[in-house]
């Protein structure tokens, strides 16, 4: 259905003129014209009868009925709860925070990322350590009900403290504060991280190796 | 005990007009409500309503209609304010009752001899008493079928009336304009099958068809099945003719009941295309008549009365429900007509092709009739 051919119909060129002048004055003289297909009426003997073209609508969805019956030929569907699409790598679901080898939290609580947060969904209270170097969360939650999954807080964090690489959807609750995920809960679902706590220093830059090292044949 | 119900014809109808209604057509028009979506979803590359389960009892979604029928029976009945309570209650039943009655008339199988039933019945002239596989066998046939569907308009004007609301009633209007103009044609339509077969009533033009398949009205009446499927299928109102439901604009005749009364609206519109099936199937697909199966079995294979019987029972359940589906399939595939295309479609096309068919199937039989 739908192989038309455009006869040459008085109406038919007169409309195109009036495209044509509209696109020069609009925009002068342009590099490629504007398709316009003209499609006339339904009218070979075919398709004027119309039972021939129901019956080719028919066989059109009965192909398809039949081969999606037996064979689920051309369905894409996903049925969720039993089968899942695999998320691509960098998706972003729950948060989590990250461990140090000696299995304390990463964070400092440098205030990066709840001063990032457009949805301000984390709160962090900072205490001392004994450490003069360092701070840590106290108090380290996430309301995931607030959050809007953006992801600035992972790009925000110096220390590789957080991430949302859990591939988990936030649950559904009964309560909205059993939606505000703690510090031992964000901890759970982290794991070691290998990043150099506190970065390499400052000076990383003049430690990579030059360009000149890899060239095979210096000039 | 077959010879009682032989002798008592009333108890006889009441038990086949309850087996056939409660038993085969009510479940049938349930089923049709997930058949549809099912259909519709599988035509469409979906899945559609595959889910509802009874513990592990799943059934590729079947038992999404009792989940349905269980939604409406709770569902609060919402009664507007200024409607007509009477015709407002009364509608759904004018549109559920007249279809349900007109199975009466539909046969199902070949009479049941009785005391021969374990036989093979080699001389039909030897039964005594027959138990008809149909529930009312009338002269008057399908004439009764014609009666019957006009009344079924009452049921949605009065619906579209009785809502006092003007889309509702533009909606009724419609479907009470498209199914009085549709019907002179379904009348005129089956005509020259009447003039064929020779009667009016339904068993008489099962046997007069036959067990040979080009004697079958698909084939001597070709033109006339088109025409019939095209205007009966308008006068079920659904696509491509559901212009009284007119989803996008109008939501329908019964856009004010809610609950069982919408139910019962919706129940009765997939009745029509069941009771169409069977009308189809009767006329024009040899009823119950089976190909190569004559009373005392196939040629090749003498089988009892009562096994020709329940075969043929059989055969006509698959050529009603073969029929549904083509009806889903053509609800599914074509796009709506607009009003003026509808009128036009109705009274300037299909009822002169309906009279020529009449006045060609007219010619010809008088010719054969001269011939021999």
């Amino acid at each position: 259905m739908g192989s038309t051919s455009g006869h040459g119909h008085g109406g038919h060129d007169a409309h195109g003129a009036a495209t044509a002048s509209h696109a020069d004055s609009a925009g002068g003289p342009r590099k490629g014209k504007v398709g316009v297909r003209i499609v006339g009426r339904p009218d070979s003997l075919e398709q004027r009868l119309y039972l021939p073209e129901v019956l080719k609508g028919l066989g059109s969805t009965a192909k398809h009925f039949f081969a999606n019956l037996f064979a689920r030929k051309y369905t894409v569907t996903v049925e969720y709860p039993e089968e899942t699409v695999k998320y691509p790598e960098r998706n972003r679901g729950l948060h989590r925070l990250m461990h140090r080898e000696t299995g304390e939290v990463r964070c400092v609580a440098c205030m990066l990322c709840p001063t990032i947060c457009p949805a301000h969904c984390i709160t962090i209270v900072a205490e001392e350590t004994g450490n003069q170097n360092e701070k840590r969360p106290k108090i380290f939650e996430i309301d995931e009900l607030r959050c809007v999954v953006c992801g600035l807080c992972v790009e925000a964090c110096p220390c590789d403290a957080i991430r949302m690489d859990t591939g988990v959807h936030a649950p559904a609750v009964d309560f909205r504060g059993d939606s505000i995920l703690g510090k031992i809960d964000l901890l759970k679902r982290g794991t070691l991280s290998k990043a150099t706590q506190g970065g390499v220093g400052s000076d990383w830059r003049d430690r990579q190796p030059t360009m000149k090292q890899y060239d095979p044949e210096p000039k | 005990m077959l010879e009682f119900l032989a002798a008592h014809t009333a108890l006889q109808a009441l038990i086949k007009l309850t087996l056939l209604v409660l038993a085969f057509v009510m479940p049938l028009a349930s089923l049709s409500t997930w058949a549809e979506r099912r259909q519709s979803a599988m035509m469409q590359d979906r899945l559609g309503p595959n889910r509802a389960n009874i513990g592990p009892i799943k059934l590729w979604g079947i038992l999404h209609f009792v989940a349905d029928a269980i939604k409406m029976m709770f569902k609060e009945d919402v009664v507007p304010a200024k409607v007509d309570r009477f015709l407002f209650a009364l509608a759904p039943v004018m549109a559920i009752a007249p279809v349900l009655i007109t199975f009466a008339i539909i046969p199902f199988g070949s009479d049941l001899c009785v005391g021969h039933a374990t036989e093979v019945l080699k001389d039909p002239s030897i039964c005594s008493a027959i138990i008809p596989m149909q529930v009312a066998r009338m002269d008057m046939g399908l004439l009764f079928y014609f009666a019957l569907a006009s009344l079924a308009v009452y049921g949605t004007t009065l619906a579209g009336w009785a809502s006092y609301n003007k889309w509702s009633l533009l909606g009724g209007l419609r479907a009470s304009s498209q199914m009085m103009s549709y019907e002179v044609t379904m009348g005129l339509s089956l005509m020259g099958a009447f003039i064929i077969y020779g009667s009016l009533e339904p068993q008489a033009i099962v046997l007069a068809q036959g067990n040979n398949v080009w004697n079958w009205g698909l084939f001597t009446q070709p033109l006339g099945f088109v025409i019939f499927m095209t205007a009966a299928i308008a006068e079920t109102k659904r696509a491509p003719f559901d212009l009284p439901e007119g989803e996008p604009e109008l939501i329908g005749y019964f856009v004010e009941y809610s609950g069982m009364r919408f139910g019962i609206f919706f129940l009765a519109e997939f009745i029509e295309t069941i009771f169409l099936s069977a009308v189809v199937t009767t006329v024009f697909l040899g009823g119950w008549q089976v190909p190569g199966l004559s009373a005392e079995g196939f040629s090749f294979l003498p089988l009892p009365h009562v096994a020709v019987v329940l075969i043929q029972i059989v055969i006509w359940t698959f050529k009603i429900l073969a029929l549904c589906w083509f009806q889903l399939l053509i609800r599914w595939t074509l796009p709506r007509f607009r009003p003026d295309q509808l009128m036009r479609l109705g009274w300037k096309q299909l009822l002169p092709l309906s009279l020529l068919n009449i006045v060609l199937t007219a010619a010809l039989s008088l010719w054969r009739l001269g011939g021999k």
